[in-house]
């Protein structure tokens, strides 16, 4: 070999070795794909997913590219939609139940992809589940409800009787109840998670058979603009809406996925994923609260907030007993509380006291 | 029952029911001139953008009506120009307007979901408004609520009591016959065209001006299909289309009312009531008209006119 | 002066020409909006993932095929019944019912395995979607209530049913309590034709009868019957054609087709029944009966073309960031340009410069 060849050799090796060693030789950046079941101008459920997508790419940078897909609608189309992107991509969030059969599927033909279904109940190897204790946020509230109400009705616009939905109107129902004896809660049921004019109309049935405070486990932000309208509270669902309703809102359930999101792509980087089954709250931070309105009495503030930092340390559990069921049979004993399966997640029932007819 | 509860109940059904009277009753003149205009869902939801779009840019609820009216008879012009010049299919051009519409409503307002603007409100008439019970039941209405009676109104005065609306009844029921006397059948159906896209981008505004302050692609969930049936369901008769509209209006309503109510009927039982509502109602119709000989269906309606001049 | 002046006979060449004429006006508009949507994409590349990639990408063509079966057995239906007058906008609802009946066989006997399943789903299915056209065509009978404004309010009321189902006797006992059926088992599952995809049985049941249909159309009196009854109503009852038979048989196919896709995507692509049934198939299968002149050989040309549109359109939305109603854009210029074209196959249009 000549002189001269023999260096440059040597002075790619050197270089190689140099550019090993400090690692510049950049990685490729984990591809995450998020599905939404709405636009993310609903500024509720959808939003607050692509706001923790948000939080990835702000966190990640350029180690991450982020695709989003909206309005995905929950029918065999969709398991086109996660094959389309689970050839791209190296972890997909599905982020509604109807996503669930096509989210296995399409898993099982891509086992190098991991997938994550939100409020599923499926796992596999490389698909997990998660979903977020909103009771929690429907218990703080409750009382908040409870206290704040002149006519003692609750208005509730619920979207499917599917344990989710149960749940959260039994934690605010028992909530309001535990500071107001007299409470009632009125549940109507659109079946649909965004139609803004359904809620509206179910929002001015409810205040016309007397509700003065608003509950929705709906999507849009119409409920809290005809609060607005007609001078009564409502609460925020999903985001903080604010906006909307900006003396009727007293606070806002907010799903804060960020830091979760954040977690699973960097374990996907890490190779550190693994399977798992979430269900976090308050204390993981999971459920957060909108800022609450001053217009509020200060012992009621003051409740509410005690409420908040008790559920963030574990202190507390929206359902402890005693609780019967609404025909009177027995739930939880005395400071019992349910496990998470069958009673959370399969729950099918009304607690006692409240007088709405469960529906079906 | 208590009295403000009913006046609530009664101002919820006009609210439900003011979008199926503008559609109905421009649809109405449509299918009197012998044109069947499927495409009442797809005006209606251009409508609907419109207004919004130009009241969340101006704040002029003004404006923002006559930017409703403007875009439904713009875009019942591409049907009128397919049907009445080109002799398309009428069933299929009204479908091909419908998707069209929808499409192009949900693209040009994606970047209007996150926003609000301020809803039209109901007026106040000084004296009259104050009248207890009578007040708020009927002077203290949106202003779009008294244009619509007043649009019915107008349509039963133009069909029957002028000279073109006879002339209009004329082509819908033989436009062979008008032609040969001289009147211009594509000109009169054009105008009823329009006419029928205006109403129709009015009622869809209604819904994103006064019902809902918010826009979201396909708010209109198939109002405009309901007014299709509240034409035949009126017999093509303008103030029957106020009883319908209230019926179908109402019963949405009321199902709501019911569940706070808790009556033991299933949600979705419920909701069935206004199209299965719709369609008894069309059978006893018909059981009463089957002895009569005059039917009040145009003739023409739906036949494409071929003029051989 | 844009004048129309009637053929003598119809243009044996505008019936090829019309259709690629209002394709290349729908390609062009296509691309005229992309110029003013994208700013930094390159409209090429747009174009190709919308028309080409779902022909060149083996899973997105053999998507295209699952997505072309129903609308083809819908479409098909369909155009029979307008070929007569019978309009029929209610598919949908026909579709919905046939998914449920022929799904809640298959779901009552989960645990029973065996070959005779599925063609009694498909009986099922088949049965409740003609049952369900059936009461429009009775209606017209009867009390002469038009058959468009019936089929369409049944259409929302067999959407609410199938929630009231799913809700209820048809939810899965061990899923949680959410609105949804079991899944269903082996065999009670459409075999799939092509290994490793979702292309099931449906799209050769599909093609099957549109020869069907073809023949009938063309040899058996019914097809006449149907011809005639649509173009001269009067001297179709001269001739002795019952116009009654004609609405029976107009709808119960119809609807009985309708029904056999519905079940054909609750035993297929779906595998369970979910309030995601309905997916507009009734309502897009009529553009589709549409830009095929209502001709059986056509529809299956359209189904592809249509699902193109939904794949394509799909993909587009994903690479590119593009909104869904792209697509609904797309299919309502391209049947507004088709219909507009199918003049020039009856009229010769001349441009007047002089006055007359």
């Amino acid at each position: 070999m000549s002189n001269r060849r023999f260096s440059s050799v040597i002075k790619l090796s050197l270089l190689s070795l140099v550019l090993a060693f400090t690692g510049n030789v950049a990685a490729d950046p984990v591809r995450a794909a998020f599905v939404y079941i709405g636009p993310t101008g609903d500024h509720g459920w959808t939003f607050a997913h692509d706001q923790g997508a948000k939080y990835v790419k702000e966190k990640m940078g350029d180690d991450v590219v982020i695709t989003t897909v909206e309005s995905v609608e929950e029918n065999s189309d969709s398991e086109r939609v996660i094959t389309s992107l689970a050839r791209k991509n190296d972890i997909i969030f599905t982020t509604s139940f109807g996503y669930m059969n096509p989210t296995i599927k399409v898993a099982k033909r891509y086992p190098d992809v991991k997938f994550e279904h939100a409020t599923g109940y499926i796992q596999a190897d490389n698909v997990s589940t998660y979903s977020a204790r909103f009771y929690e946020g429907r218990h703080v509230i409750g009382k908040m409800a409870g206290r704040m109400t002149k006519s003692n009705v609750i208005g509730y616009i619920a979207s499917f009787p599917i344990p989710e939905v149960i749940r959260g109107i039994n934690a605010a129902f028992l909530a309001a109840r535990s500071v107001n004896p007299d409470v009632q809660v009125k549940v109507v049921w659109v079946y649909t998670w965004y139609d803004p004019g359904k809620e509206a109309d179910a929002a001015n049935a409810l205040i016309a058979q007397g509700a003065d405070i608003l509950m929705q486990h709906t999507d849009s932000t119409a409920p809290i603009t005809v609060a607005e309208e007609k001078g009564i509270y409502a609460f925020g669902q999903a985001s903080n809406m604010r906006e909307w309703g900006p003396n009727a809102q007293l606070t806002g359930i907010i799903d804060d996925w960020g830091p979760y999101y954040l977690d699973r792509v960097q374990a996907v980087k890490d190779g550190t994923w693994a399977s798992q089954d979430t269900f976090d709250g308050v204390q993981q931070g999971m459920v957060k609260f909108a800022p609450l309105n001053n217009s509020m009495p200060v012992d009621v503030k003051n409740e509410a907030m005690k409420a908040i930092i008790d559920l963030s340390m574990g202190a507390i559990h929206p359902f402890t007993g005693p609780i019967n069921k609404q025909d009177g049979s027995p739930w939880l004993a005395e400071g019992e509380t349910p496990p998470n399966f069958p009673d959370l997640l399969t729950m099918d029932f009304y607690v006692e006291g409240i007088d709405s007819k469960y529906p079906n | 029952m208590n009295e403000s509860l009913f006046i609530n109940i009664i101002i919820g059904i006009s609210i439900a029911s003011v979008p199926l009277i503008f559609a109905a009753i421009g649809e109405l003149l449509v299918e009197r001139s012998g044109v069947l205009n499927l495409g009442v869902e797809g005006m209606m939801i251009v409508g609907a953008l419109m207004g919004f779009v130009v009241q969340f840019h101006t704040g002029n609820s003004y404006l923002a009506v006559l930017a409703a009216l403007f875009g439904g008879m713009a875009i019942a012009s591409i049907f009128a120009f397919l049907t009445q010049y080109l002799l398309t299919n009428q069933v299929a051009t009204g479908l091909a307007l419908t998707l069209f519409g929808l499409g192009f409503s949900a693209f040009v307002g994606r970047g209007y979901t996150e926003e609000t603007i301020q809803l039209i409100t109901s007026i106040h008439i000084p004296v009259l408004s104050d009248i207890p019970f009578i007040g708020p039941l009927i002077f203290s209405f949106n202003p779009l609520v008294y244009v619509a009676f007043l649009m019915v109104y107008l349509v039963w005065w133009f069909l029957f009591k002028t000279k073109q609306g006879l002339i209009l009844r004329a082509i819908g029921d033989n436009h062979d016959a008008a032609h040969a006397i001289g009147h211009n059948v594509v000109r009169y159906r054009v105008m009823a065209i329009l006419f029928g896209g205006a109403m129709a981008g009015v009622g869809g505004a209604f819904l994103s001006l006064v019902q809902v302050p918010i826009w979201g692609e396909d708010m209109t969930a198939g109002r405009g299909w309901i007014a299709l049936g509240l034409v035949v369901f009126a017999s093509w008769q303008p103030f029957r289309i106020i009883l319908g509209a209230i019926l179908f209006g109402g019963i949405t309503i009321l199902q709501l009312h019911a569940q706070g109510f808790d009556i033991r009927i299933s949600a979705q039982y419920l909701s069935m009531l206004p199209y299965l509502a719709t369609i008894i109602i069309l059978v006893s119709l018909r059981m009463r008209l089957k002895n009569k000989t005059n039917r009040t269906v145009p003739n023409c309606l739906g036949r494409i006119f071929h003029s051989t001049t | 002066m844009i004048k129309l002046i009637p053929r003598v006979e119809n243009s044996k060449a505008m019936i090829i020409l019309s259709p690629i004429i209002a394709l290349t006006l729908t390609a062009l508009s296509a691309f005229v909006i992309f110029i003013f949507i994208l700013e930094d994409i390159k409209v090429s590349s747009v174009f190709f993932t919308l028309f080409a990639e779902p022909l060149i990408d083996p899973y997105y063509f053999s998507e295209l095929l699952v997505k072309a079966a129903p609308l083809m057995i819908i479409g098909l239906g369909l155009s029979i019944g307008f070929r007569a007058g019978i309009w029929n906008i209610g598919a949908e609802g026909q579709y919905v019912i046939g998914g449920i009946t022929g799904g809640a066989v298959g779901l009552y006997f989960y645990n029973v395995e065996g070959f005779w399943l599925l063609p009694l789903m498909a009986l099922a299915g088949i049965l409740g979607g003609m049952f369900y056209a059936g009461i429009a065509a009775f209606l017209r009978i009867r009390y002469q209530v038009n058959e468009i404004l019936v089929t369409l309010m049944l259409t929302y009321v067999a959407v609410l049913f199938l929630s009231a189902m799913l809700q209820g006797p048809l939810r899965n006992p061990s899923g949680f309590n959410f609105p949804e059926s079991r899944i269903f088992h082996d065999s009670a599952m459409l075999p799939i034709i092509w290994d490793g995809t979702r292309l099931h049985i449906g799209l050769l049941v599909a093609i099957l009868l549109s020869i069907l249909a073809w023949f009938g159309i063309k040899k058996h009196m019914f097809g006449m019957q149907i011809k005639i009854s649509g173009s001269a109503p009067r001297a179709a009852k001269f001739a002795g054609f019952d116009d009654n038979k004609t609405v029976w048989y107009s709808l119960l196919i119809s609807g009985g087709l309708a029904g056999l896709a519905g079940l054909f995507e609750a035993a297929g692509p779906a595998g369970q029944l979910t309030p995601g049934l309905p997916q507009f198939y009734g309502f897009t299968a009529i553009i589709v009966a549409f830009l095929a002149r209502l001709h059986p050989i056509g529809i299956l040309f359209s189904s592809l073309l249509i699902a193109l549109s939904y794949v394509g359109g799909e993909n587009v939305q994903i690479d590119y960031n593009l909104p869904s109603s792209i697509t609904q854009i797309f299919q309502g210029m391209l049947l507004f340009y088709f219909l507009a074209c199918d003049i020039l196959i009856k009229y010769k249009v001349v441009l007047n410069k002089t006055k007359d």
